[in-house]
């Protein structure tokens, strides 16, 4: 096969914005969350596991917070597929490490329904 | 000014004669009306005549002598060479393939500066006299057209480094932006097109060495946001 450089694959726009707007989301979720913290009894006492129960019963801490997961994934799949492009020159390679990634992400993804789902004890 | 002694260390190869590039130790003497950094390699160049760099206009218009001096690109005629600490160190611009001394082999910039179609598309027939503008109209073309192509930018910048075939750089994606802002270009979304790709234009990672080392002190980074700006603008 012909090595010649090749460019134009049309796409880049969607996900230079959706970096952006999940930087901002993640932004928001981790100041929420961080009042939440505040605001929780001293921690490891009876009353803080408690409190901690009961915040993560909500179904929205639970649904924004997996959000807050779906957003680090698409996040942090740009940011690792870009150092990929950057520095790794084979391009078989680069699609093996894309999908390497793309799996363990949507892996995460699966385990932070887990953990957030689970029956609480 | 007096007459003053400055000591250089100088990145040497010529692959003619040298297995490995090497710095070499050297300093000059001065004159007191010598004031910009281009003046002592003049010198220098005297006294050895074996060092090569390139020159031409000696007013950062032309763009030819820049280099990269104490770790940082710039333009030799521009640079006071009583500011530099010493020994000055200076070496070939970054991330292009060395063709001797100080001179570059600047092939791979200039592929991607002509990638952009750096001219303007009007298929109308032209006017008699001017294809007119609005002053505000002109004006956006300000801080764009200034571009002298010396290079500093994009061999300042990590993306370029790295991706020199893919990626435009910092100064080819600031004249794309000189062409798409130009209200008498009809060719703006092929240009927007040709730039939609995750290396032509998505490399840029607002690193900002680009406006950092900028002789002519423009900012390839606010042209390439408001290049993303009017994609957004034409996607949503």
């Amino acid at each position: 096969m012909v090595n010649r450089p090749v460019v134009g694959a049309h796409y880049g726009l969607k996900d230079w914005l959706v970096q952006r707007v999940t930087a901002i989301y993640m932004a928001l979720f981790t100041l929420f969350f961080v009042i939440c913290l505040l605001c929780l009894p001293e921690f490891g006492t009876q009353e803080w596991q408690e409190a901690w129960k009961d915040l993560f019963a909500s179904w929205c801490v639970c649904f924004f917070g997996f959000l807050f997961v779906l957003s680090l994934c698409y996040h942090a799949w740009i940011g690792v597929r870009d150092i990929w492009m950057d520095y790794v020159k084979p391009a078989g390679v680069r699609l093996a490490l894309h999908i390497v990634t793309l799996l363990l992400l949507v892996g995460y993804a699966g385990w932070a329904v887990h953990i957030l789902w689970r029956p609480l004890a | 000014m007096s007459k003053r002694t400055v000591k250089f260390k100088i990145y040497r190869y010529d692959p003619d004669k040298d297995a490995a590039p090497y710095m070499q130790d050297i300093s000059v003497e001065l004159d007191p009306a010598d004031k910009k950094l281009l003046d002592a390699m003049v010198r220098l160049k005297a006294k050895d005549d074996s060092l090569s760099f390139r020159r031409s206009c000696r007013e950062g218009v032309c763009g030819s002598d820049a280099i990269n001096i104490n770790g940082k690109n710039g333009l030799a005629c521009l640079t006071d060479v009583d500011d530099l600490k010493q020994p000055v160190v200076l070496r070939p611009l970054p991330g292009l393939p060395v063709i001797r001394d100080l001179i570059v082999d600047m092939t791979q910039f200039f592929k991607q500066y002509h990638s952009i179609k750096p001219y303007l598309i009007n298929d109308d027939p032209p006017p008699e006299r001017e294809r007119l503008q609005s002053p505000e109209e002109r004006e956006e073309l300000n801080g764009l057209y200034e571009c002298i192509l010396c290079a500093c930018c994009s061999t300042a910048c990590p993306s370029f480094w790295w991706n020199p075939d893919k990626f435009v750089g910092p100064s080819g994606l600031l004249n794309a932006y000189r062409f798409i802002a130009d209200t008498r270009d009809q060719a703006v979304n092929e240009r927007l097109d040709n730039l939609e790709d995750p290396y032509r234009l998505f490399r840029c990672h607002t690193i900002m060495s680009c406006v950092d080392v900028c002789p002519k002190s423009l900012n390839p980074t606010r042209a390439i946001g408001k290049i993303k700006d009017l994609m957004v603008r034409r996607a949503v």
